[in-house]
C-alpha cells in the first residue's frame, strides 16, 4: 500500500539552541520538500507556526523565511493549511496574516454560563465573496465537526405545491380547503392546556398514516406521556412508533448548549430522514437573556428544514397575559402557518378555540373556531360563538 | 575531516555541520568551525560536514530546521548550534568549552 500520510514532528529544543550568527530556515525547506515529493502530497498542514516562531530569537529573519515559505508552498502546488494563535491587536500572534494571501479562518472558543461554545469566521478568502459573520460550531464525539449550515440563509427554498392534511377535518377547510403546505413551517402557539400538543398529535398521526415519517423532539414531556396522553383522546401514536413511521426524541432544554441542540437535531434528521419535525415546544428554550440566539437558532433551523422540503411544526407556549400575537419576530417572520390557540373563560367555562394568524400563500378562514378535545379527537364546532 | 590523532574517549569531539548546498553562509559556516577546531580542539575532534541538498532525508532525522546547524554528537548530550558559527564565543558557549559570562568563576 503506498504511503498516503507523513507526519512530522519538528522538535525545536530551546535549551539545546544557540544562535550564533546568520542562518535561515532551509532545512524547514529541504524537510518540507522531501517529504512532500516523497508521497506527492497535494495537502500539507503545519501546525503550529508558534513554536516556530516562539524558540527560534530572531524575528526578522523568521519573518522573512515566514514569508518566502508562503510564496514556496504555493509554487509547489500544494494546498496548505497553517495553524497559529490569536493575538490580541491583531488576527495572529506574530502577524503572519499579511502572508498569507488565499483564506484567513479565525476560531474562537468561549464558555458562557458554563456551556462552552466554539466559533468560526471567515475573516479573509480571496477571489471569492464570502459569509462574514461567525458561526457556531461542534467538534462531536466522532470527530465530526459541524457548523451551522450556510446555504440555508439564502431565501431560496423551492415552494411545493402539495398540500397535506392537518389530521383534523375542519382544520383543512380552514386552510383553504386542503390544508398545509408540503415543506412549510407551521407555528401553533397558545397557553399552557390548549390543546396544541393534540392539534401536533392530529398531524403526526395524518402524516404517520399516510406512510411518511415524522420525527417529534419533545422538551417538556418524556415520549411515554405523549404517547398515553394521546391516546387518551382516541389517537393510537404507538403504532407509528413501533412500525418505525414515528421518532419521539426528548431533551431538556438546560441539557446542551444551543448550537449543541441545533447540531442534535439536524443529526437526528439526517440520520431518519422524515418528511414532518415537530417541536414541543420551542418555548422551552427560551431564556431573556439569550434571546437573540435562541431567535436566531430557531429561523435556521427553520431554513434548514426548508432547505431540505421537510414539513416544520413549532409549538410555542405563551404564559398567561402574555399578548397573544406576540412571538418573537424573528421566528414569526420564518412561519408560513400560524394558529394561535385560546382558552376563554365564558359563563363560567372554559371554551377553547384557535383561529388562523396567518397562512402564506393560501386563502384561509378568518374565523375564530371553536373546539372540544373529546375522545374522540380534536372536534371544531360549526360555528363561532360570540 | 579529523584531526591528526582522534581517539573514540570522552574528551573526544565528533561534530555534524548540516548546510543547504554551497552558499555564503556554508561557507562562512566551514570556515569558521574549522578554524575553532583548529583553535580549540586540536588533536580531538572530527568534524564532518553535509549538504542536506544531496541528503534531504537527514534533515527530519536531525530534526533540522535552520541552516547552518552543527551538531555535536559527542560528547552528550546532543547540541544544536545554529548560524554561521561567526560569533565564536557562542559556539564555545554551545559546544560546552566554555562557560556562560553568569557562571564564569572570577
Amino acid at each position: 500500500m503506498t504511503k498516503k500520510l507523513i507526519v512530522d514532528h519538528v522538535h525545536i529544543e530551546p535549551m539545546e539552541i544557540q544562535e550564533t550568527g546568520e542562518y535561515n530556515l532551509e532545512g524547514l525547506f529541504i524537510r518540507l520538500a522531501y517529504a512532500i515529493d516523497s508521497i506527492g502530497a497535494t495537502r500539507v498542514v503545519l501546525d503550529t507556526m508558534q513554536t516556530l516562531l516562539g524558540r527560534l530569537s530572531n524575528p526578522a529573519i523568521i519573518r522573512a523565511e515566514l514569508k518566502r515559505l508562503f510564496i514556496w508552498l504555493k509554487q509547489k502546488g500544494v494546498t496548505s493549511i497553517i495553524t497559529a494563535e490569536t493575538g490580541k491587536d491583531s488576527i495572529t500572534r506574530s502577524g503572519i496574516e499579511e502572508y498569507v494571501t488565499d483564506c484567513v479562518l479565525i476560531l474562537d472558543h468561549r464558555i458562557v454560563d458554563q456551556l462552552s461554545t466554539r466559533r468560526i469566521r471567515i475573516a479573509k478568502y480571496r477571489g471569492s465573496s464570502h459569509a462574514t459573520n461567525e458561526y457556531p460550531f461542534l467538534i462531536n464525539v466522532d470527530g465530526i465537526i459541524s457548523v451551522l449550515p450556510l446555504s440555508s440563509l439564502s431565501l431560496d427554498h423551492i415552494a411545493y405545491e402539495e398540500r397535506i392534511p392537518s389530521g383534523i377535518d375542519e382544520l383543512d377547510e380552514m386552510l383553504g380547503g386542503a390544508g398545509y403546505y408540503r415543506g412549510s413551517s407551521i407555528l401553533i402557539s397558545g397557553t399552557a392546556g390548549c390543546g396544541k400538543s393534540s392539534i401536533a398529535a392530529h398531524f403526526v398521526d395524518a402524516t404517520c398514516r399516510r406512510g411518511e415519517k415524522c420525527l417529534v423532539f419533545l422538551f417538556e414531556e418524556s415520549p411515554s406521556q405523549v404517547l398515553r396522553n394521546m391516546r387518551s383522546i382516541g389517537l393510537d401514536l404507538e403504532q407509528w412508533v413501533s412500525n418505525g413511521n414515528l421518532k419521539l426524541l426528548a431533551n431538556r432544554p438546560t441539557r446542551y448548549g444551543l448550537e449543541k441542540h441545533l447540531v442534535q437535531t439536524i443529526h437526528e434528521i439526517e440520520e431518519h430522514h422524515p418528511d414532518v419535525v415537530v417541536f414541543d415546544p420551542i418555548s422551552s428554550f427560551w431564556r431573556d437573556d439569550q434571546s437573540l440566539e435562541i431567535e436566531a437558532m430557531l429561523a435556521r433551523i427553520v431554513d434548514y428544514l426548508k432547505t431540505k422540503g421537510i414539513t416544520a411544526m413549532l409549538l410555542n407556549l405563551n404564559s398567561e397575559g402574555e399578548y397573544m400575537e406576540h412571538t418573537n419576530s424573528n421566528v414569526s417572520s420564518v412561519i408560513d402557518t400560524w394558529l394561535l390557540l385560546r382558552n376563554i373563560e365564558q359563563n363560567g367555562q372554559k371554551n377553547r378555540n384557535l383561529y388562523i394568524v396567518k397562512s402564506r400563500g393560501m386563502s384561509h378562514s378568518n374565523k375564530v373556531r371553536e373546539f372540544k378535545i373529546t375522545n374522540d379527537g380534536i372536534q371544531l364546532s360549526d360555528v363561532e360563538r360570540v | 575531516m579529523k584531526s591528526k590523532e582522534w581517539i573514540a574517549d570522552g574528551n573526544n569531539y565528533s561534530l555534524r555541520l548540516y548546510v543547504a548546498g554551497m552558499s555564503t553562509l556554508s561557507v562562512e559556516a566551514i570556515t569558521n568551525i574549522k578554524r575553532i577546531c583548529e583553535e580549540e580542539l586540536e588533536g580531538r575532534y572530527e568534524l564532518e560536514v553535509i549538504d542536506l541538498y544531496q541528503r534531504p532525508s537527514l534533515a527530519a532525522d536531525e530534526q533540522i530546521i535552520a541552516v547552518p546547524t552543527l551538531i555535536r554528537k559527542l560528547p552528550l548530550p546532543l547540541r544544536h548550534i545554529i548560524g554561521d558559527l561567526s560569533n565564536k564565543e557562542r559556539v564555545l558557549v554551545g559546544l560546552d568549552l566554555r562557560k556562560k559570562k553568569e557562571e564564569k568563576v572570577e
